[in-house]
């Protein structure tokens, strides 16, 4: 982003929350329905260990969650580029099961997996593995086959070729699925707990809407913007601290 | 016993109208410390050849042997094009040639860095390919390539997609280098004089599918100036010109 887009999202933000706290403040909105940023800050701060208490929980569930989708997905890709036939097999239902609304399974995973962490990191696997799955599998056929033949004519086989060539070729490809996969998981892990769960920032926003402390769910949502984007800049930085992958390099 | 053995190799590609012929029962035949140019017209199967050679592609019939034995694993083989790791350092790109073999130790590392600094890149050891340019790629593609322990080396175009001037710079570098490094090679070019100044022989192919037109053994002296350079340069062009006509009679 340059120095003008920067300042173009900042202006429209100030524009958003400016208008919004007017028109909270001026239609006297009750704030039970529609609190003012103002409002929404000052809970965010008042209620911050309160937040950060449920935080933990998500993000517990997040990890875990996210961590099956990784392997879950990895595992797809890998079985799919060396086992051809089966990938072909599988590729219908895979994609199939991205048509199904995680919302609708979510209560079903709760059911089988309980009301502790494993329903809400089921939710997140879920969510999360297809498009690293989908990433992995890409990064793995981004090889052209002239990078392979000097190590296949070396004598390589294929687990030194995966080593020296095919892992560092779709590591870039994995971090992007891992960045999507990961903001879905979050989702993922909020959807679960919404569901049923006794911690979490989804329990939490629950119980603040029950309670008509919409500033209080505002303020959740605020949080879970922040871990998002947070994890979103993390995989941004993890990439470019890598050494250069597709470089401008093309063979005439 | 020769390093490299082609025997009476015939290789193609199956498509979908058939068998297509690439090459036709070839004969080649390489002693220790040999450098063999083979030259032919563009697309007459010199990287099919090499691809054969390395064991990469099985001929359809005949022999390839390395020191007795099959060829795959037991040569090092430069393909056309630009092929270095773009993750890896220089250094860490020759490295990657002997971890095939094993892993890299100190000694190792330190003679992966004396090689290249012999090839003029001592100071790019820690620099990522596309920091240098396509000449230093070259050259470091070279040293990747000669780095792991191999009895024969299969060179494709090495010195292909080049400019004319580092081309012709690199040509006469290497084979000034050539003595030193002591290595056993097949050099394929599209260029005689390149042939000429780097191959102990020079082959000529026909057009497709490939079959030898004629060989010559290159005793004058390697300077595109001197008279008898030129002349062979001559004949080595008569030969290109007879594989690619008596082809398009046949």
């Amino acid at each position: 982003m340059g120095g003008r887009d920067r300042l173009g999202a900042a202006v429209v933000a100030l524009l958003l929350i400016g208008t919004w706290e007017a028109g909270v403040r001026l239609g006297n909105v009750p704030p039970y329905v529609l609190p003012a940023p103002s409002a929404v800050l000052r809970s965010f701060v008042h209620d911050f260990p309160l937040l950060l208490h449920h935080a933990g929980a998500t993000l517990g569930a997040f990890g875990v969650g996210l961590s099956l989708g990784v392997a879950a997905g990895v595992l797809l890709a890998g079985l799919s580029f060396y086992v051809r036939p089966v990938g072909r097999a599988l590729a219908p239902f895979l994609v199939g099961s991205q048509m199904i609304p995680v919302f609708a399974v979510a209560p079903l995973l709760v059911l089988w997996f309980g009301y502790g962490i494993l329903a809400k990191a089921a939710v997140a696997a879920t969510i999360s593995f297809f498009p690293i799955a989908v990433n992995a599998l890409d990064g793995l056929r981004s090889v052209r086959p002239e990078l392979l033949e000097f190590f296949q004519a070396l004598g390589a086989g294929e687990g030194k070729l995966l080593r020296l060539v095919r892992l560092p070729a779709a590591l870039p490809f994995l971090l992007s699925g891992l960045r999507v996969g990961g903001t879905l998981a979050l989702v993922g892990a909020t959807i679960g707990e919404w569901v049923g769960a006794s911690r979490g920032l989804g329990y939490l926003m629950i119980r603040a809407n029950a309670q008509l402390r919409t500033d209080l769910v505002f303020a959740a949502i605020l949080l879970l913007t922040l871990l998002g984007l947070g994890f979103f800049g993390s995989v941004g930085l993890l990439e470019r601290a890598l050494p250069p992958r597709r470089s401008r390099l093309r063979t005439p | 016993m020769p390093t490299l053995e082609l025997q009476e190799v015939t290789a193609g590609y199956p498509t979908r109208d058939g068998w297509f012929p690439v090459l036709d029962s070839l004969h080649l035949s390489l002693d220790r410390g040999e450098w063999l140019a083979i030259v032919g017209p563009s697309g007459c199967g010199k990287t099919t050849l090499l691809r054969v050679a390395a064991g990469l592609l099985l001929p359809q019939s005949g022999t390839v042997r390395v020191e007795g034995g099959p060829p795959r694993g037991r040569v090092g083989f430069m393909p056309h094009g630009e092929t270095l790791l773009p993750w890896r350092t220089l250094l860490g790109n020759v490295l990657a040639a002997w971890e095939v073999d094993r892993r890299p130790t100190a000694l190792d590392r330190s003679e992966a860095a004396a090689l290249l600094e012999h090839f003029g890149l001592g100071a790019f050891l820690q620099a990522y390919p596309h920091e240098v340019s396509a000449g230093m790629r070259q050259r470091a593609s070279l040293a990747r390539t000669f780095f792991a322990p191999r009895p024969v080396y299969l060179l494709d175009e090495p010195l292909g997609a080049l400019d004319p001037l580092t081309r012709l710079e690199l040509q006469e570098w290497l084979a000034g280098i050539r003595s030193t490094l002591a290595k056993t090679a097949v050099l394929v070019t599209h260029d005689v004089e390149e042939a000429l100044v780097l191959g102990d022989r020079a082959l000529v192919l026909s057009s497709r599918p490939a079959r030898a037109v004629a060989e010559f053994r290159v005793e004058v002296p390697r300077d595109r100036g001197r008279p008898e350079f030129v002349a062979l340069r001559g004949e080595v062009l008569a030969a290109l010109r007879r594989g690619k006509e008596g082809h398009g009679r046949a």
